[in-house]
This record gives structure tokens, C-alpha cells and sequence, in this order.
């Protein structure tokens, strides 16, 4: 960042030292004057008053609606992840696959699936599913959405993770006689998960986020929807909407760093770095002087190039 | 598969679109250009901006976006009194509130959004070569104569198909706006597969193909713009 940060302006003088501290305190009394004007306007509303806050110092409010809610948007998140990597690794590897019969099935299911939004997805899983057995299960529509579209896009991850790996692997695979089923298990695959494990971590806090999803429509009783039924019992919807906006941002914040954590230690090893563009995806190009490959959204992989050059297809 | 819900005029199909791409329409404005400024401010040699960009940034973008929606309605209009319409007296009070939550959808969605676009930009500003800003440094351009006419537009011209991914993400995301009760896609759906269950496949794929068709275009011209706007090197 700091060196980046130089490229675009010299170390500063005196003089533009001076400026910058200018600018600093104008930018400093400018937000001390914002954040004055929205606290006057939530005291003036009797936010900030002691009974609005104190809800969150009573054991009972956290039992029954909070922790309860945070633990059903984890158990979601959790086994969505967990249903959505064996489905996104076959069909990641059958989008890579010889037979046209094979790759082309898969790739028109991870195209359909990323393109279709989440909700309406749940939506249709949730009625779905009611139709079918006769009883509604709001966590199965969240789950069912939730693996459809993050074992797309995951699958698209693997997919780049497996064209990431050197083609002499591949040929050195095949000069030894390995089949191509073998050679996909015991040397790409392996090496692949190397530049995939970041990205997949990332995905993670796509999946927390959208399952806030759940409570909009299919009754999923998650975090954000039991903070609202705790709200409207304890009257004291900002306060309760403002302490699981602080939980989501910890829990994801964590994730993130996990996830930089994983590449830092990972790319040490060499190799590609894989990035979900787009809307949810973390991105963060910000290393510079690293191969990086962008999944873009919808559609193949594509390569971003970077201030070296172009990293390889 | 029964598709005659189509032409029932209780379900306005074309309607619901209409309001979704309305949505995204003045989303992704107000999206790009509250992106391009907390990404100016990211990059500035003001520590307290760069903190405050890199702050809002890394908030706003951990928060589910259903979350930042339904506090756009319930918080911020409702118990802090915010109004983003005129209420005329002797109106149909529904005018009033269809206006008010579609604004708030919009608020809501450019403060998510734009924290996409601005990394976006963040990585595009990465790859214009140094020598750009050295050149202009050299030749006596300020931070800002730097910033706004040199790297800037180079790293926009790079990140045309991030940006276009970002476009299709929010054109998705839109459908959250159903939770504060904007008449958009995802609205009419569950309404026509609570009324009408036995049509859930038909209307499940009507309602598929209106946002493949919503969203392919879009990564189709934002790839051809994004060859064309390259900057050779």
C-alpha cells in the first residue's frame, strides 16, 4: 500500500506536509460534524437513551433470539459450503473434461445457476420442496439455493485452479502413463487447491452474507431476522440492527483475514492467485507483481492483467 | 407447464422487470460515483481519508446487503424520520410510499455497491505502470492533476469488465429490495407461487430467463467494451 501509495505522489515536504495536515483537520472537522449531525438526530429520537441499549446486558436476550439466530446462519453457511465443494469440484472438473457430451451440460448448470439470483432461487427451492414432501423447510430452501449457486461459482474457482497448474505437470503425468482420472486426482487436483483455497474462503463470506437472504422471503429464522423479532419485543430496532451489523462485519472481517492468511503462506509456494470478480467477491488486486486470474461474472475465466504483464491463460 | 399467468393482468411480468432494471439503472450511477471518490480517497496522501475510505470500505462490504436494506426502511426512514418523498396531503398514500421505498432501495444499494466499485478501481489503479504517475509527477502535476488525468481514466479503461461484473451482481442484488416491498422480479415471484402454486416451474423459469436476459447483454458488452477500451501496452 505505502509503496503504491508513493508512485502516485512524492514523499512530502514541508509544504505539502503542511497541506496534508490541513487537509486532515478540515477532513476531520467535516466528519466530527457528521457524525454530531447523525448522533443529534438518533439522540433527538431517543436511540441513545440506556433502556435502548441495555437489552443486550440481559443473558435472556441473547438466548433466545440472538445466539440461536447467529448459530442458524452459521449451521447454513457451514453446510452449504460443505454440500457446495464436492458438487462444485465435478462440475468444475467436467466443464475441463474431453467429452463434449460431459462439458457442455455442466457448463450450461453453472452458467444458469450464476446467473439467477440467490433469492429467487430460495424462493423456488422453498415451494419446491413443500411441493414435494408436503411439509416446508425454510433452512433446505436456504441450503438448496445457497449450493446451487456457490457450487457454480465455486466450480468455476476450481476450474481456473486446475488451468492454473503448469501444462508440463500434465505431460509429465501423462509421459509416466497415469490415466487421466489419475492424473487429475493425484497431481493437478492437489496442486490446485493450493490457489484455490483462498478464493474459497472468500466465497465463505459471500455464503454469510446471503443467508441473510433466508429471512426475507422463506422464513429462515437467521441472524437478521431473529434481531428482528428481538427488536420489536425489546423496541429497540437501531441499537439491535447496529450490534448484528457489528457481528456480521466481525465474523466476515475474520474470514477475510483467514483468507489473506491462506495466500500469504500459500504463495510462497508459487503459482496463480484466483480472484472472484464481481459484486460479492473480496477483491483485492491490491499485491501488484503477482499472477492473478479474475473470474469474471458470468462467463470463463479471464485474465487480469497486472502491472507486469499479462499472467497466462 | 402452464405459462397464461403471462397474459393475466393481476401479474404485471414486464412491470416487475421494468422496476428491477429501473433499480439498477440509478444504483449503478450513484454506485460508480461514490466509488470512484472513496477510491480517490483510498489512494490519497491524506492518511485520515485514506483510513476513513479504507474504513467505510471494509464496514459496509461485511454486511449482508439483505441487512443494509431493511435498515435503509425500518431505521432509517422509520424511526429516524428520514424521507426521500414528498408526501402530498389528499394523495393516495401507496404513491408516496412506492417512491419512498424505491429510494431508500437505491441509497441502500449504492452505499454496498459503490464499496465494490471502489476496489475495483483500486486494482485498476495497480495496473497502470508507475511511469505514468513518475512522468506526470515529473512534468509538475498535483496529486489531484495526477489522480484525475492521468491514472485515473488509464485504470478505469482497465477494470471495464470488473465493473461490468459488478453491473450483473447488482442487477442480481436488486431483488433484495423486495424485502422493503419495492414491486421488482423477486416480489412478483413469491406473490404468483403463493397464489398460484401449481405454476411454480413455469414461473420459476420466466422468471429465470428475464434476468439471464437482463444480465447476459451486460457481460457481452462489457466484454467487447472492455477490448476496445484497453489501453495498449
Amino acid at each position: 500500500m505505502s509503496e503504491r501509495a508513493t508512485v502516485l505522489y512524492d514523499i512530502p515536504g514541508p509544504k505539502a506536509r503542511r497541506l496534508n495536515v490541513i487537509l486532515s483537520v478540515l477532513f476531520a472537522i467535516v466528519l466530527v460534524a457528521l457524525a454530531w449531525w447523525v448522533l443529534s438526530i438518533v439522540a433527538a429520537k431517543n436511540q441513545l437513551t440506556a433502556e435502548k441499549w441495555s437489552p443486550f446486558l440481559q443473558a435472556e436476550n441473547w438466548t433466545t433470539y440472538l445466539l440461536p439466530g447467529l448459530w442458524n446462519t452459521l449451521q447454513a453457511a457451514a453446510i452449504s459450503v460443505l454440500i457446495a465443494l464436492p458438487i462444485g469440484a465435478l462440475l468444475g472438473i467436467a466443464r475441463l473434461s474431453d467429452h463434449q457430451w460431459v462439458r457442455w451440460p455442466a457448463g450450461i448448470v453453472v452458467e444458469f445457476f450464476r446467473s439467477i439470483p440467490v433469492l429467487i432461487l430460495m424462493v423456488f427451492a422453498f415451494n419446491l420442496w413443500f411441493a414435494i414432501f408436503s411439509w416446508s423447510s425454510p433452512f433446505a430452501a436456504v441450503v438448496i439455493a445457497l449450493v446451487l449457486y456457490n457450487g457454480s461459482v465455486l466450480a468455476e474457482v476450481v476450474r481456473a485452479g486446475i488451468l492454473a497448474v503448469p501444462r508440463g505437470q500434465t505431460e509429465a503425468a501423462s509421459a509416466i502413463g497415469l490415466r487421466k482420472s489419475q492424473t487429475m486426482t493425484i497431481i493437478l487436483l492437489p496442486q490446485a487447491i493450493t490457489s484455490m483455497l483462498p478464493a474459497v474462503v472468500s466465497q465463505l463470506v459471500v455464503i454469510v452474507k446471503d443467508t441473510a437472504l433466508g429471512g426475507i422471503f422463506v422464513g429462515y429464522v437467521e441472524l437478521r431476522r431473529a434481531a428482528g423479532t428481538s427488536a420489536s419485543n425489546y423496541g429497540n430496532l437501531l441499537p439491535t440492527y447496529v450490534v448484528i451489523a457489528v457481528i456480521y462485519i466481525l465474523i466476515n472481517l475474520a474470514l477475510g483475514r483467514l483468507s489473506t492468511y491462506l495466500e500469504r503462506k500459500l504463495s510462497s509456494r508459487g503459482g496463480t492467485r484466483i480472484v472472484i470478480g464481481g459484486g460479492d467477491g473480496q477483491t483485492d488486486l491490491l499485491q501488484a507483481r503477482q499472477q492473478v486470474m479474475v473470474l469474471e461474472e458470468p462467463g470463463s475465466a479471464t485474465v487480469m492483467p497486472t502491472r507486469d504483464g499479462y499472467s497466462p491463460p | 407447464m402452464d405459462f397464461n399467468f403471462l397474459s393475466d393482468p393481476k401479474y404485471n411480468v414486464l412491470g416487475a422487470f421494468w422496476m428491477t432494471v429501473q433499480l439498477t439503472f440509478w444504483s449503478a450511477i450513484g454506485s460508480f460515483v461514490l466509488g470512484v471518490i472513496l477510491a480517490a480517497m483510498r489512494v490519497s496522501p491524506v492518511p485520515l481519508m485514506r483510513g476513513f475510505a479504507g474504513g467505510v470500505v471494509n464496514v459496509v462490504r461485511n454486511i449482508p446487503l439483505t441487512l443494509i436494506i431493511i435498515m435503509m426502511s425500518q431505521v432509517i426512514a422509520n424511526q429516524l424520520g428520514v424521507r426521500l418523498a414528498v408526501r402530498e396531503a389528499g394523495v393516495n398514500p401507496q404513491a408516496y410510499l412506492d417512491t419512498q421505498n424505491f429510494r431508500l432501495a437505491v441509497v441502500g444499494f449504492v452505499i454496498y455497491t459503490s464499496t465494490f466499485v471502489c476496489e475495483s478501481i483500486r486494482s485498476g489503479i495497480n495496473t497502470v505502470p508507475p511511469g505514468q504517475a513518475e512522468a506526470a509527477r515529473a512534468i509538475g502535476l498535483t496529486f489531484s492533476q495526477v489522480l484525475g488525468i492521468i491514472v485515473l481514466p488509464q485504470a478505469i479503461r482497465a477494470v471495464v469488465a470488473p465493473l461490468g461484473s459488478v453491473l450483473i451482481a447488482l442487477t442480481k442484488n436488486t431483488t433484495v429490495a423486495a424485502a422493503i416491498g419495492v414491486a421488482e422480479a423477486a416480489a412478483l415471484m413469491n406473490a404468483l407461487v403463493e397464489n398460484e402454486p401449481d405454476k411454480l416451474t413455469s414461473v420459476f423459469l420466466v422468471i429465470a430467463v428475464g434476468f439471464i436476459v437482463l444480465t447476459l447483454p451486460t457481460g457481452l458488452v462489457f466484454g467487447s467494451l472492455a477490448k476496445r477500451a484497453a489501453v495498449k501496452r
